[in-house]
């Protein structure tokens, strides 16, 4: 193994961050597009919905964040997926540095990303009238759940990144992730759902972690939700890496 | 002969795709120094072997060592000692010609990287475009910074994989300039080609990858005996298209 992980981590995600500023359009889709369902949400269907709170941009809050989160990764995997197809992945391994770090470069880099639309949204939505009395203790805790969310669903992106074909191939797969939300307790309460619908969204990661930062912010108790979430959220990390470590194995073998 | 060890040395090895053999027991040794060119047309297998000696793929069968060590037990060792210029540029395309190189500098732990950058795009002409995206680059120049990121923290042996498809003749000639110059310096380079010509002008030796095996190499000398001697025959010398394009396209630089 090679001396130099954390360097040459540090190189790659340098490098892949200029990726991401020197496209900001990308930065810009992947948070414009959950700004553009809270204000649908907030002012379109909001009147109708009955959500049993006095505010609802609060209530939208959470789901919003996990919608940006999941489109924000599928970049991740175009972004693996290019590097796979030209030749700079071939040099990078052809050269005496930590094999590692070509991927954890993406990892990161993912992380960093996604945090900063993160903060656009939450930001867009003060304007809107968002409102915590949140502390520091729970706003870590938000923090840490978004974090895992986000590792979680970088290295399903990371498989797609490795193993597609083609650039349709490592992006699609989000396209369902974003789909989620809209299945789960996170624009309106899993209660008013008919029955398998119903059964379907509360059992689904994005209502537990939906639920559990919801309750965070409102500083109420998490209860059992919180530690469903962190499962849903370890279990899909531990999983996704495993697969994706066995993709890139036989990749490179 | 020489005495120092070859900076290449490759026996028996074979590999396969499935139930397609590409490698069929390929032997060939490669003097430290020196430039050996592999030639072969297109699927001959000439890629598999610089896959293999650049420790990015494992041999089925057969040994191969670079520098003194073994491309699949001392995988680390090799890729200290090597560097790769595939067949498409490998450059980032996204950051500028003087970004890559210093992201190369900083991955091999090169000291000043910044220094380093600019003197390489001094010595491969590219200064001006030093500072602008790889993406706004010529074909030409994107083979240039490829072949100058190899060169990053002085490894002894090169191996550049088709280094001039897809390049206009004018480019092709300064990366032959390039690789003749890396030679004089003393690295010893192992380039793929499908031109005759380029094997021609620059290999001190040459070995033909034909559907698996190596079937003739030496020196271009040895190779020219294989066929009967040369007769002297009276022929009008026709200047070749290549000559004519160069002359036009100078001519008009000039004017």
């Amino acid at each position: 193994m090679s001396a130099h992980v954390f360097s040459n981590t540090g190189v790659m995600l340098g490098r892949s961050i200029r990726h991401v500023t020197r496209s900001m359009d990308t930065i810009i889709t992947v948070t414009i597009m959950p700004i553009a369902f809270m204000l649908l949400f907030r002012y379109v269907f909001g009147g109708a919905i009955q959500a049993g709170t006095s505010n609802y941009t609060n209530y939208l809050m959470p789901g919003i964040l996990l919608i940006a989160i999941s489109s924000g990764i599928s970049y991740t995997g175009f972004r693996l997926f290019n590097d796979m197809q030209s030749g700079i992945f071939e040099r990078f391994h052809s050269m005496p540095i930590a094999r590692s770090a070509v991927l954890w470069g993406h990892v990161l880099t993912s992380v960093v990303s996604n945090a900063i639309s993160v903060v656009v949204i939450f930001a867009v939505g003060l304007l809107m009238g968002f409102r915590t009395s949140a502390g520091v203790l729970e706003w870590l805790a938000v923090a840490g759940i978004l974090v895992l969310f986000t590792l979680a669903l970088t290295w399903v992106a990371m498989i797609a990144g490795l193993a597609a074909s083609s650039t349709d191939g490592a992006t699609a797969f989000s396209y369902p992730l974003i789909f989620l939300p809209f299945l789960s307790s996170a624009f309106v309460p899993t209660a008013t759902m008919p029955g398998p619908v119903r059964a379907f969204a509360e059992n689904q990661p994005v209502t537990s972690i939906v639920n559990a930062i919801r309750a965070l912010f409102e500083q109420q108790p998490v209860g059992t939700d919180i530690w469903t979430a962190l499962g849903w959220c370890a279990g899909i990390l531990v999983v996704a890496y495993a697969f994706a470590m066995r993709v890139y194995r036989r990749k490179i073998a | 002969m020489s005495t120092s060890p070859p900076a290449v040395h490759v026996s028996g090895l074979r590999k396969s795709y499935g139930k397609l053999e590409v490698l069929k027991g390929v032997d060939f040794t490669v003097a430290a120094g020196s430039i050996f060119a592999l030639l072969g047309s297109n699927g001959a297998g000439k890629t598999t072997v610089v896959r293999i000696l650049s420790t990015l793929l494992k041999p089925d069968a057969g040994t191969a060592g670079v520098a003194g060590f073994d491309v699949v037990a001392q995988a680390e060792r090799v890729r200290e000692s090597i560097s790769l210029t595939g067949q498409f540029a490998a450059v980032d395309e996204i950051l500028t010609g003087r970004e890559n190189l210093i992201m190369v500098a900083r991955l091999r732990q090169v000291s000043n990287p910044g220094a380093v950058a600019d003197d390489l795009l001094q010595r491969f002409g590219l200064t001006e475009a030093g500072g602008r995206r790889v993406a706004t680059y010529s074909g030409g120049m994107r083979r240039r910074l490829d072949i100058a990121m190899s060169l990053i923290g002085d490894p002894p042996v090169i191996f550049l994989d088709e280094p001039t498809t897809g390049l206009d003749p004018e480019a092709r000639i300064e990366v032959w300039k390039e690789i003749q110059g890396l030679a004089d310096s003393g690295v010893t380079v192992l380039l793929t080609t499908q031109y005759l010509e380029e094997a021609e002008k620059l290999a001190d030796r040459i070995a033909i990858l034909h559907q698996g095996t190596i079937i003739v190499s030496g020196t271009l000398a040895d190779l020219r005996k294989l066929l009967p001697a040369a007769k002297a025959e009276l022929v009008e010398r026709q200047p070749t298209l290549e000559e004519i394009f160069l002359a036009v396209v100078g001519n008009k630089e000039q004017s």
